[in-house]
């Protein structure tokens, strides 16, 4: 599967990159937890730690903002608290980016890779925004319910125990998500899900209107969700201003606050091109490839045997 | 009053929830990439036996049921209570028709038990998955007969009834499978 992906990149002239897994700052995202290391002899004779990547997302920017052109990376990346049927705290990323194209155009192209690593060239893909998702499946909308009418739809949609949860807005969107809509996406194909909520916005811009939606779209197979894209942020000014409200977040829920970006900063400072971008979870499209139903069916040693 | 993190969750695992002791039976984290984690459970509620879904914000966490199983030895019914003793610490314990349930049916003195207690209490009782008993009451059989097909019920000596081939008779003791109720031999000796 890897030399077909490799094969897919070289031949539309998209050149292969490789950044370090290791870096000064960590992701502020409240939902990632990264892991931490500590060198002998560097930062501070090991006084402060480095922070395996969450995704080379960052640094692949910058490397954009250097005018590479579109770019692509297979690597290991690494996140704390996530152990489950479809999560492992080591897992192999695809992500790549598209110079001057939008996410629409991006989509077209993951069903293409997708279609090229599973060798099926007919396989379906449909596109639907989050806003229909909801609204076709629960009735409700998501920009315009407020918390308590997702908790309401949450227990009308009889998910257990829906009255004991204290969530935020976001927090009913992405239980009902999970528990009720995700397993019925892609089971015909592929299914790309696009434009969020730009309070789910995460490194897309966000197009104004009356409903601002986040340029985000994620695919899923077979209820997996696989990959998550982004018609990229470059404005400096808001990228800062979610770096910060991210940890504000944090400071509320009691969580650790990781050292920023300020090299990625400087990059979009420098000017990052229109590009969209795109991360594939490659153990998960393995998953699919070959029927299995957990992930540890195609790790050679899941981390309980590390 | 220990705690688990759903980071802690697994199978098997006993945890209060509305003021009842609960036991694992499956745990899913589900996460999107970009939101908020939540873990997905199937508990038992160890007093009645009933499998529910529950689902929890990942990171919560859950008060620890002061659940564990013991084995125990079985005495005596007094009419209203079953007499169990430690045989160890030579300890006893008396457990309610509630606790006791189903494994009344199955148990006689000197069985060990599986008792599980709850802070301290017995909560419930698993009979030895084997259990030889004596026929009390059963038709005679057909002469001839082997065991192949049809069957007839007998009661034993604890009051179960179970199904037995026709050539088996009153007085005999057989083997009894306390998982299924099914009869599985005849047995030599007790």
């Amino acid at each position: 599967m890897l030399a077909r992906l490799r094969a897919y990149f070289d031949s539309s002239g998209v050149l292969e990159v490789d950044t370090p897994i290791l870096s000064s700052a960590a992701a502020t995202d409240p939902v990632l937890a990264s892991l931490a290391t500590r060198i002998s002899g560097a930062r501070g004779d090991g006084g402060l730690p480095f922070y395996m990547q969450t995704s080379p997302e960052l640094a692949m920017k910058r490397l954009l903002a250097a005018d590479v052109g579109s770019i692509y990376q297979i690597c290991k990346v690494f996140r704390g608290q996530e152990r489950g049927r479809l999560h492992h705290p080591e897992f192999s990323l695809l992500e790549w980016y598209r110079t001057g194209w939008d996410h629409h155009r991006l989509m077209d192209e993951v069903a293409e890779v997708v279609r090229a690593a599973l060798d099926r060239p007919e396989m379906p893909a449909e596109r639907l925004t989050y806003q229909e998702l909801f609204q076709q499946a629960l009735g409700v909308d998501p920009w315009r319910a407020s918390a308590d009418d997702l908790a309401a739809a949450a227990l009308r949609a009889g998910i257990p125990d829906a009255t004991r949860l204290e969530l935020d807005k976001n927090g009913w969107l992405d239980l009902l998500l999970t528990q009720r809509l995700e397993s019925r996406l892609g089971q015909d194909g592929m299914t790309f899900v696009y434009d969020y909520p730009s309070t789910q916005a995460a490194l897309a811009r966000v197009r104004d209107g009356q409903c601002p939606a986040a340029e985000r779209f994620e695919l899923y197979i077979r209820g997996v969700e696989l990959a998550n894209g982004f018609h990229e942020l470059a404005d400096p000014a808001e990228q800062r201003q979610r770096f910060q409200s991210d940890l504000e977040r944090r400071r509320a829920l009691g969580l650790e606050q990781p050292p920023v970006d300020n090299r990625f900063l400087a990059a979009l400072e420098a000017g990052l091109p229109d590009c969209s971008g795109v991360a594939l979870g490659i153990d998960r499209l393995l998953m699919i490839a070959v029927g299995a139903d957990h992930i540890d069916a195609v790790l050679s040693f899941p981390v309980e045997r590390a | 009053m220990a705690s688990y993190s759903t980071n802690e969750f697994k199978g098997g695992l006993k945890i209060m929830l509305d003021g009842d002791p609960y036991t694992i039976v499956e745990n899913e984290f589900v996460k999107p990439g970009k939101g908020q984690a939540f873990n997905r459970v199937r508990v038992r509620n160890l007093k009645t036996g009933r499998v529910v879904e529950k689902t929890f914000k990942s990171g919560d966490s859950v008060e620890a049921a002061d659940v564990h199983d013991t084995e125990m030895q079985y005495l005596y019914n007094d009419g209203e209570e079953w007499h169990f003793m430690d045989p160890d610490s030579f300890e006893q314990m008396m457990a309610d028709a509630n606790a006791v349930a189903e494994a009344a049916k199955w148990i006689k003195e000197q069985d060990i038990c599986k008792v599980t207690l709850w802070n301290g209490v017995p909560l419930s009782v698993e009979p030895p998955n084997f259990v030889t008993l004596e026929i009390t009451e059963t038709d005679p059989g057909l002469k001839g007969d082997t065991s192949g097909g049809g069957g007839k019920p007998a009661t034993l000596e604890t009051g179960a009834v179970v199904r037995v081939p026709l050539f088996v008779q009153t007085g005999e003791l057989i083997k009894v499978d306390t998982r299924s109720g099914e009869y599985v031999s005849r047995a030599k000796d007790a």
